[in-house]
């Protein structure tokens, strides 16, 4: 980015920490700039408090977290899927965001595009949540002549700046065009100003930032279903994806169905409904078995968590043994 | 200049305390700001967390309420993403020094076209009177019930050696002087920076034996020290008391700066 974004007339600045370049994008985004930053393990765990800004203003803004081996300073260039929840729910109160999944480098692309579209759209942080296997991946890719573009819905002249319309969103007052809109941290009413202590007005304020995000889901969940019909079904995201993938290839088997997931946040739950055989849902996951847990409050037939820890991907062996153990 | 035009009036009353400094210091940085000409629609204002930086919200302009100490962060992200914006940052001691502090020295450094008021309280005035990195020695606080024994930061030596090109000190008692510094910063291109020592009389001045807010300016009054005096000081080889804060213009140059309007 440094060295591509000033030839495009965009703008690249180095902060001095990753609390600093999470704040930075916030402030370059209230000018209209569509602004992003990137990261990795402890970096994002700095970043929490201004997501949670964030999320509380309605900034729209993108951040990329290349998920190494944690806790603390960890594996740096190993691969991981450590901070799925962290991502969700990692500052503190209530809040929701948008998390998308690339199993590839043009799922990379193509997801970075659709991380600014969602930011902009339902005025929240995206996060493309990879992993060290997809960003040290290389593989062509193919770029389109155009690439759709959703902006922000702009602030209607006379309207106030925090008032939600009908999808729960509201306009955005870009600063300098005249709309003069405080922007806070702080419980604010529609007009933007604080009111930290009417306990009905804190309330529909959170309510309202968790439910434009999560009763949108469906409107921006993007899933693959594969072998709807099967009694075996793995549910995977990012890395573990291509390991699946292999499976699949080299199995043929239609009765390995495979639930592969782009939008992991908000959950596409009812996804997993579309496999009415399904006897077990199988998740590979770099972690301890993170969105295994969201997947079994969704589902009544048993969930096999495949956790891998130590920064390589499952080998498709790992996999079949474990479709194999479960009869 | 009409101080209606550039308050929301919708936002009285305000939080601060009967006797507190900071009206003084945003009154000063309105009516410089007022006197550059700048329209609402162009001035930001951006605040951290604190008393002071409750400020931006009762000014009618676009402005940035943000979390604590990053002020100058965000700050940069307004500045270097439309640089035909005016930002004036306002921020405190606690903010801006302790939690702040690696935010503050690299702005500097950057030397970004901001200009930054802060009123040093010199204690954390909204979260219950603890001490801050530019409490005094000796002096008490919530958590220094026997005395503060560290060793203030001097935030304007601080600025200018980070690189800031403006930096210039009042008090709440020197009203014109801080007036026309802020007024500099704002027209210098680069980092400006403005500390303003306010009498706190809730948190500060009511452990520390001023007993009226009066007594509390009287003191600033009396302990600062024109810088050219203070020149004149050590060029007599004369000792500066330890207790007084140098005023004045202390450093004006015009290094290359970043994010200047173009």
């Amino acid at each position: 980015m440094a060295a591509k974004l000033p030839k495009k007339g965009g703008v690249f600045i180095q902060m001095e920490d990753e609390i600093a370049s999470m704040a930075s994008i916030i402030g370059a985004s209230w000018t209209g700039a569509r602004a992003m930053t990137a990261t990795s393990g402890p970096g994002f765990s700095l970043m929490m408090e201004n997501i949670g800004f964030a999320a509380m203003t309605e900034t729209p803004c993108v951040v990329v977290n290349v998920q190494r081996g944690g806790p603390s300073t960890g594996q740096p260039t190993m691969s991981a899927q450590g901070d799925m929840m962290q991502v969700r729910f990692g500052s503190h109160g209530d809040y929701a965001i948008i998390a998308l999944c690339p199993a590839s480098v043009q799922e990379m692309y193509e997801l970075t595009a659709k991380a600014f579209n969602l930011a902009d759209k339902y005025r929240v942080p995206v996060f493309l949540m990879a992993d060290e296997t997809v960003g040290h991946m290389r593989e062509k890719i193919l770029v389109p002549d155009k690439v759709e573009r959703v902006d922000r819905k702009p602030l209607a002249a006379d309207a106030l700046p925090f008032k939600a319309d009908a999808d729960l969103i509201p306009g955005f007052g870009q600063f300098g065009t005249g709309h003069h809109v405080h922007v806070t941290g702080l419980t604010h009413d529609e007009r933007g100003y604080p009111a930290t202590t009417n306990p009905k007005l804190h309330a529909d304020l959170v309510k309202r930032l968790v439910d434009k995000i999560e009763n949108a889901r469906y409107d921006m969940a993007d899933y693959d279903i594969i072998n709807p019909d099967a009694h075996k079904v793995f549910v995977a995201y990012g890395g573990p994806v291509r390991t699946v993938q292999q499976v699949m290839h080299d199995r043929k088997d239609k009765d390995i169905g495979f639930l592969r997931i782009r939008t992991v946040w908000p959950f596409p739950e009812k996804a997993l409904a579309a496999f009415k055989n399904a006897q077990a849902f199988f998740v590979p996951e770099l972690n301890l078995g993170q969105m295994a847990r969201e997947i079994e409050r969704h589902v009544k037939v048993p969930v096999v968590s495949i956790p891998k820890l130590g920064g390589e991907l499952h080998t498709p062996a790992e996999l079949i043994a474990a479709l194999e153990a479960k009869r | 200049m009409s101080y209606e035009d550039w308050f929301r009036q919708d936002r009285l009353p305000h939080i601060y305390c009967a006797g507190c400094g900071n009206g003084t210091i945003i009154n000063c940085t309105l009516a410089a700001v007022d006197e550059m000409g700048w329209k609402k629609e162009e001035t930001i204002f951006v605040s951290g967390i604190g008393c002071s930086s409750r400020a931006p919200g009762y000014i009618l302009t676009d402005s940035l309420h943000t979390t604590h100490g990053r002020a100058l962060a965000f700050a940069t992200g307004v500045k270097m993403a439309n640089p035909d914006l005016h930002v004036v940052v306002f921020t405190g001691d606690g903010d801006l020094a302790a939690i702040g502090g690696n935010h503050f020295i690299h702005a500097c450094r950057r030397n970004i076209d901001l200009t930054v008021v802060c009123m040093n309280n010199q204690i954390y005035g909204m979260t219950g009177g603890q001490g801050s990195p530019t409490t005094p020695k000796g002096c008490l606080s919530s958590t220094t019930p026997y005395g503060c024994t560290e060793i203030p930061f001097d935030l304007c030596e601080l600025a200018t050696a980070a690189g800031a090109n403006y930096v210039s000190r009042w008090t709440s008692y020197h009203v014109k002087e801080l007036e026309k510094a802020v007024k500099v910063g704002l027209e210098t291109p680069g980092f400006s920076f403005i500390e303003a020592l306010v009498q706190c009389p809730t948190a500060f001045g009511r452990r520390n034996k001023f007993r009226q807010v009066t007594d509390h300016v009287e003191y600033l009054k009396v302990h600062s020290l024109l810088k050219a005096k203070r020149d004149r000081m050590l060029e007599a080889g004369e000792k500066i008391p330890e207790d007084m804060y140098v005023v004045g213009e202390l450093t004006k140059r015009s290094r290359p700066a970043m994010g200047v309007k173009p």
